[in-house]
């Protein structure tokens, strides 16, 4: 089976883009990386398949089939290219198709850029439209929303494994520590435990939202585009690119019950679980061998939870970690080096693509100072669709 | 002195206004913000520390800071009745301004709210501060809001369900415009006052000290490589 190597990144600042055009956003990030990959003038000749990740354009930017826009607005024409949706995890699927289009030896060079402008609509609208992704009639008909999902998900957490808001607290500090070093991430600004939860004034300056989440506990609502170039590494055309290739050394995805009361227990992610083994077992590897990670951390329960679904700690250990400092960056295993969803920010169809352009620029030795991992050798990243209805896990290694 | 008659006639009767007690508000970076109330002598760096800003079309800054900059200078000169203002102060540094006018005992009337410093929830902890001085400090029954921007309508009107009373038209009209009219009354402003007012009281007199001298900021995140001439 052929290999595939990540041979070009490229990232739009997340935030408030939401004067801007989507498929112009789509563009800059594509460009970056093909920039990156040195081929911007070559691009014609050697990108062959573009997938577009995104999962609300036709509703919230009345914009559909942009893939066949993005492919015109960078001039790539006549590449083969599709949008592909798969909710919040629409990113690293469309880079497993990818992976997948590479592998059957269809094609050698796929562009995998996602995206999305959330931000073109209220806070209360995008919330809405990001409910549609739970069961019609069991869920979203009794206004159920992920913000109230994952506050149900974090209040049976903290009964069952004890717990407490000052450690969940915790993690939102080592993020937005990550992210206001990140130049690309939405809140560049850092918060101190001592703000948003022990100081008198932190009821209102770290307000609730679904009790027991706290505007600390929950990502901001993002607008931006990431992009990665793949090839085979056996390739002829891998020597047009002249950055060090990242392998994509495992990739696995999986599905649980839509409805969540339907599992047996609601604090088992059996999907996050299962991908990560697929993506571990194609690898060759296992958690020990992870130098660090991007979990998909929406909520900062979520960034617990997959951590111990992924086999880095034990059930109900990792906010044990979390007080020794092992997931900072300085940590035995960092964790959303990047400030992850919570501080980065959290631009549904480029969130995956995001994970993984991150994993490569520490990989390379590119991240800024202060958020550089020391020596990695493998990343993981997991993007998480539904409330854990479809997740996908990927590593990337260094040769 | 004729010119002195003159003004006195041009000059609107003003109401006593009781001052604003200062408070300390930590916020999420860990940065203590001192909401003070301002003085007229402070006009100078209030004007300084909003000019900039009326050329930037983002966020609609350039209509806030274009009428604020009147307003400042209304209440400078006496043609403004019973306004007052207030900054949010990071050592001494002005993160935030926000004013606003007194119709008459009962009525209250919301200016602007301005934000300078962006990502630490300054703006809504300062127009709550204002909402603070206009209800629970001046003792008045009511506030009337407009919002100029998409980030002010979430912030007042969704996230403190303001009362619409638009359909009041025109018996209730806001002063700004005639654009749609929100109102704050009592009933709505205890029902969301703990989780929107917070600040500490008395300020620790050192800490104090450093808001007593107001600086413009050097830096502005809306203007990228500003320089202040």
């Amino acid at each position: 089976m052929r290999n595939v190597a990540i041979v070009g990144i490229g990232h739009t600042g997340f935030g408030n883009l939401s004067s801007m055009d989507l498929v112009d956003v789509l563009g800059f990030a594509s460009c970056s990386a093909l920039e990156d990959a040195g081929i911007l003038d070559k691009r014609h000749e050697l990108v062959e398949q573009v997938f577009v990740a995104n999962m609300g354009a036709g509703r919230v930017n009345s914009a559909s089939a942009i893939a066949s826009a993005l492919i015109s607005r960078i001039g790539l024409e006549p590449a083969m290219a599709e949008t592909v949706e798969n909710g919040p995890a629409s990113g690293a699927s469309a880079v497993k198709l990818g992976m997948m289009a590479i592998k059957s030896g269809m094609v050698d060079c796929v562009l995998v850029t996602g995206g999305e402008l959330m931000r073109a609509v209220s806070g209360w609208e995008g919330t809405d439209f990001v409910a549609t992704m739970l069961h019609t009639e069991a869920e979203y008909a009794y206004g159920l929303t992920l913000p109230s999902f994952a506050a149900m998900f974090t209040r049976l957490y903290m009964q069952r494994y004890g717990l407490t808001e000052r450690e969940l607290a915790m993690v939102a500090v080592k993020d937005h520590e990550n992210g206001a070093k990140n130049p690309y991430a939405h809140v560049k600004v850092p918060c101190t435990l001592e703000a948003i939860h022990d100081s008198e004034n932190a009821n209102v300056v770290n307000n609730v939202v679904a009790d027991p989440l706290r505007l600390y506990g929950m990502c901001p609502v993002s607008d931006g585009a990431a992009s990665l170039l793949l090839c085979a590494t056996d390739s002829p055309k891998m020597k047009y690119f002249k950055k060090q290739p990242i392998r994509i050394s495992g990739i696995g995805s999986a599905t649980d019950t839509h409805c969540v009361h339907m599992r047996k227990d609601p604090l088992v992610l059996d999907a996050v679980r299962l991908a990560a083994e697929r993506a571990y077992a194609m690898a060759g590897l296992g958690p020990r061998d992870i130098s660090f990670a991007e979990l998909h951390d929406a909520f900062v329960i979520l960034e617990l939870a997959i951590s111990e679904e992924v086999g880095f700690f034990e059930r109900g250990k990792s906010r044990e970690a979390v007080v020794r400092g092992d997931t900072r960056i300085d940590g035995k295993l960092p964790i959303n080096t990047s400030g992850g969803l919570k501080a980065k920010g959290h631009p549904l169809g480029a969130t995956g693509v995001s994970q993984i352009f991150e994993l490569v620029k520490q990989l390379r030795g590119e991240a800024e100072e202060g958020r550089r991992v020391a020596n990695p050798r493998h990343g993981m990243a997991v993007n998480f669709g539904g409330f854990g209805n479809n997740v996908v896990a990927t590593i990337c290694s260094k040769e | 002195m004729i010119l002195d008659e003159m003004e006195k006639k041009l000059r609107p009767p003003e109401l006593e206004l009781k001052p604003y007690p200062p408070k300390v508000i930590t916020l999420a970076d860990g940065q203590k913000m001192v909401v003070r109330e301002c003085q007229r002598e402070e006009i100078g760096v209030l004007l300084e520390t909003v000019f900039p800003l009326m050329q930037v079309e983002s966020d609609f800054y350039d209509i806030v800071a274009a009428r604020m900059f009147a307003e400042l200078l209304g209440w400078y000169r006496y043609r403004v009745a019973n306004e007052f203002v207030m900054v949010g102060a990071i050592d001494g540094e002005i993160a935030g301004i926000v004013n606003s006018r007194l119709v008459d005992g009962k009525v209250g009337m919301s200016l602007h709210t301005m934000t300078i410093r962006r990502g630490l929830r300054i703006g809504a902890q300062l127009f709550a501060a204002k909402m603070e001085h206009h209800l629970e400090i001046l003792g008045q029954d009511e506030v009337w809001i407009v919002a100029e921007s998409p980030n002010g309508f979430k912030r007042w009107m969704i996230e403190y369900e303001l009362e619409d009373r638009s359909s009041q038209f025109p018996a209730i009209r806001h002063e700004l415009g005639g654009v749609p009219t929100f109102v704050l009354t009592r009933k709505l402003y205890d029902a969301v006052r703990d989780q929107k007012v917070t600040g500490t009281r008395p300020v620790d007199a050192a800490l104090l000290k450093t808001a007593e001298v107001l600086r413009a900021p050097d830096k502005y995140p809306q203007i990228p490589g500003f320089r202040r001439e």
